[in-house]
């Protein structure tokens, strides 16, 4: 589990904050409420981590509050990895 | 601000849309701002220095809340005074009427004191969706030639990647932040922390001083700047008053992002010449964030968008229940077409309120066709024209208006309304090509005055027997996506350069939240082949170089892609296959 979040925060870090950015983002930071990452661009983030653990994440369950923090997106994952 | 009250109880400021359409004239709109000719007829100026001359200085303009416990309330005198503050700074910038000055920020208190700014300074507000990579940036700053820009520490990045390219950018102005970290050559100004301007002399601009620049997209070449005018606010105001029924004691919230031309008109100018207290909510998308807001600020007329809708739709009724949403009174949406079971849900969770559908445009700076309050809502139907309006639909062959209840057409307007954009900037060409019966080398000001002509929208409707609209879909292959347009050939532009794809098609495909989603069909360069993770890093670089709301949420690769013989891409056909319809007549593609 602590792996896939280093994974997912490494992903997020290098595609959605620059280099410069002062943000501190953590397994807990906000991630879609915050505007780090739009809905639009969520579908790049789900795509990745789809990708990354051959697993296909279902729309319905693929919501912003699922995707908001580091934390969330890897409960999600993990449900669908049985 | 109007107020039709009998007996206590609000019968909606349009009344009986019968006969306003008996009496009209715009002129209506001066007396509900209890306008006298002679008056400074400035947006920037009647959005706040006027509302606190007629004594409300103090009353609230702006509660802005952001991500996390940011907050802000602001009066209109803030208003007026920060407006003076961004007015003066940019004066001392050595910026002039009619300088194109582009606002490049995120949904933050700034954002709208320099709206008003640039007005009452005479210059041409630019704004630009936040969001938007530095590739989408610089093609529309180097269209507009734009002389200054405002953003942000987090946007100036995307700015200094361009502005080498950029010569007619002189200023690059950072408002908020940290100005230890601003780079040679950039400026900071942080209107709330500089001494309070009391006093600034407002240009005198005239009913057809250019106020704001808008990009929209279109189905070939790049992005054109729909230019309005001050006397645009007519509409706008009137319109808010009518359709929106905003009253002196109605907290509104308008969710558009004034990158767009709904964040103008009713997230600006409509609320603001009117007095209203609006509030703005600058914080990523999740519904209960959004029920929090209403519930914690007791809004009571909301203008949203069917994406919205259907995203918070999706997330269930039971949700709604969690919040107290009663204060709720008026809704209405924009963006792309409010389908009906959108509108029928609305009414079941927000205790028997619909969304009122309204349809408009960029380039109509104001609204339209529009459901009222009062008067039957058909769900699915965008309502009728507004009162002043002469809308019609065309038939698609002959142009000629439709008689026949339920045929489709194009939907087109007489020109004359107060809002109608002036021109595309510097694209003569382009404007006369959206009227018909245009005579060859008609200029805009020949063309935007003359009633027997028709504006043509590029949607395409039908009208039933009893005169509400219906709609179709585009006449052309721009794609709508949330409500904001992109155009494939700005999409397929920036495919092409990414390394391994040789040509690129983009079209628009169905989609349950959003309408629809940009979706690209690929042929790739020798050495490459199709796989996961080429789409992914195809997606991220057009979602960094345009837009998320570019980026392809799916990717075709093929061996060739559709062509006439001689060579163009038929987008027609992957759209078609896409939406399931008939391909039509296939005789003009090449064989190849």
């Amino acid at each position: 589990m602590d792996e896939m979040k280093e994974v997912v925060l490494e992903y997020i870090v290098d595609e959605y904050l620059d280099e410069d950015d002062e943000d501190e983002v953590s397994y807990d930071s906000p991630l879609i409420s915050s505007g780090i990452v739009d809905s639009f661009s969520m579908v790049s983030l789900k795509r990745f981590i789809e990708n990354k653990y051959s697993i296909k994440l279902p729309d319905e369950e693929a919501t912003p509050e699922a995707f908001d923090t580091v934390n969330s997106i890897c409960k999600l994952v993990n449900k669908h990895l049985g | 601000m109007e107020n039709r009250r009998i007996g206590g109880v609000h019968l909606s400021n349009i009344g009986s849309y019968e006969e306003r359409i008996e009496d009209f004239n715009w002129d209506i709109a001066k007396d509900i701002l209890d306008w006298k000719d002679g008056e400074l007829l400035n947006i920037g100026a009647i959005c706040s220095d006027r509302i606190c001359s007629r004594g409300d200085g103090k009353k609230t303009a702006l509660i802005w809340e952001g991500f996390g416990d940011k907050n802000a309330r602001y009066t209109f005198d803030d208003l007026r005074v920060y407006s003076n503050g961004f007015a003066k700074f940019l004066s001392e910038q050595g910026i002039q009427p009619e300088d194109r000055v582009c606002i490049f920020m995120d949904k933050i208190p700034s954002l709208y004191f320099s709206f008003l700014g640039v007005l009452k300074l005479g210059a041409i507000a630019q704004p630009l969706f936040s969001a938007f990579g530095d590739e989408s940036l610089e093609v529309r700053l180097a269209s507009a030639g734009t002389r200054a820009i405002l953003t942000t520490r987090k946007h100036v990045r995307k700015v200094r990647k361009i502005k080498d390219r950029l010569p007619e950018l002189k200023k690059i102005i950072v408002v908020e932040g940290n100005p230890d970290r601003l780079k040679e050559g950039e400026i900071f100004f942080d209107v709330e922390n500089s001494p309070r301007v009391e006093e600034f002399d407002v240009y005198h601009s005239t009913p057809e001083t250019p106020s704001v620049l808008h990009y929209t997209s279109g189905t070939t070449g790049q992005p054109k700047g729909a230019l309005h005018v001050h006397n645009s606010i007519w509409a706008q105001a009137l319109t808010t008053s009518w359709v929106l029924d905003l009253l002196d004691d109605d907290i509104y919230w308008c969710t558009a992002d004034p990158g767009w031309v709904t964040g103008t008109s009713y997230g600006i100018i409509g609320p603001w010449a009117l007095g209203a207290t609006q509030c703005v909510l600058d914080s990523g998308f999740t519904s209960s964030r959004w029920y929090k807001f209403i519930q914690d600020n007791r809004i009571t007329v909301w203008y949203s968008a069917p994406t919205a809708i259907r995203a918070l739709m999706k997330d269930g009724n039971e949700l709604v229940s969690d919040f107290d949403l009663s204060s709720l009174r008026n809704l209405a949406s924009v963006g792309e077409p409010l389908n009906a079971e959108a509108v029928i849900w609305s009414g079941e969770v927000f205790d028997g309120l619909k969304f009122h559908d309204t349809f408009w445009q960029t380039e109509t700076g104001a609204m339209m066709i529009t459901n009222y309050p009062g008067m039957e809502i058909r769900p699915g139907s965008m309502g009728k024209p507004f009162p002043g309006i002469k809308a019609a639909v065309l038939d698609l062959a002959t142009h000629e208006p439709v008689d026949e209840a339920g045929k489709v057409g194009l939907i087109a307007f007489r020109p004359g309304w107060p809002s109608m954009f002036r021109q595309y900037w510097k694209q003569p060409d382009t404007y006369r090509s959206k009227f018909v019966g245009a005579s060859e080398n008609a200029m805009p000001d020949e063309l935007r005055t003359n009633p027997d002509l028709w504006y043509v929208s590029g949607d395409r409707a039908s009208i039933d027997k009893d005169g509400y609209y219906w709609f179709v879909g585009r006449d052309d292959d721009v794609i709508n996506t949330g409500g904001h347009l992109v155009g494939p050939f700005e999409i397929e532009s920036a495919l092409v350069e990414h390394e391994a794809i040789a040509e690129a098609a983009a079209v628009g495909k169905p989609d349950k939240v959003n309408m629809e989603v940009v979706k690209a069909f690929v042929t790739l360069k020798p050495g490459f082949e199709p796989s996961d993770d080429l789409e992914l890093d195809i997606m991220n670089f057009i979602r960094k170089r345009l837009s998320p709301l570019a980026m392809p949420q799916e990717i075709e690769y093929r061996d060739k892609l559709p062509k006439t013989r001689s060579g163009k891409i038929v987008r027609r056909y992957l759209r078609a296959i896409e939406w399931g319809e008939e391909v039509g007549d296939l005789s003009s593609l090449s064989d190849e």
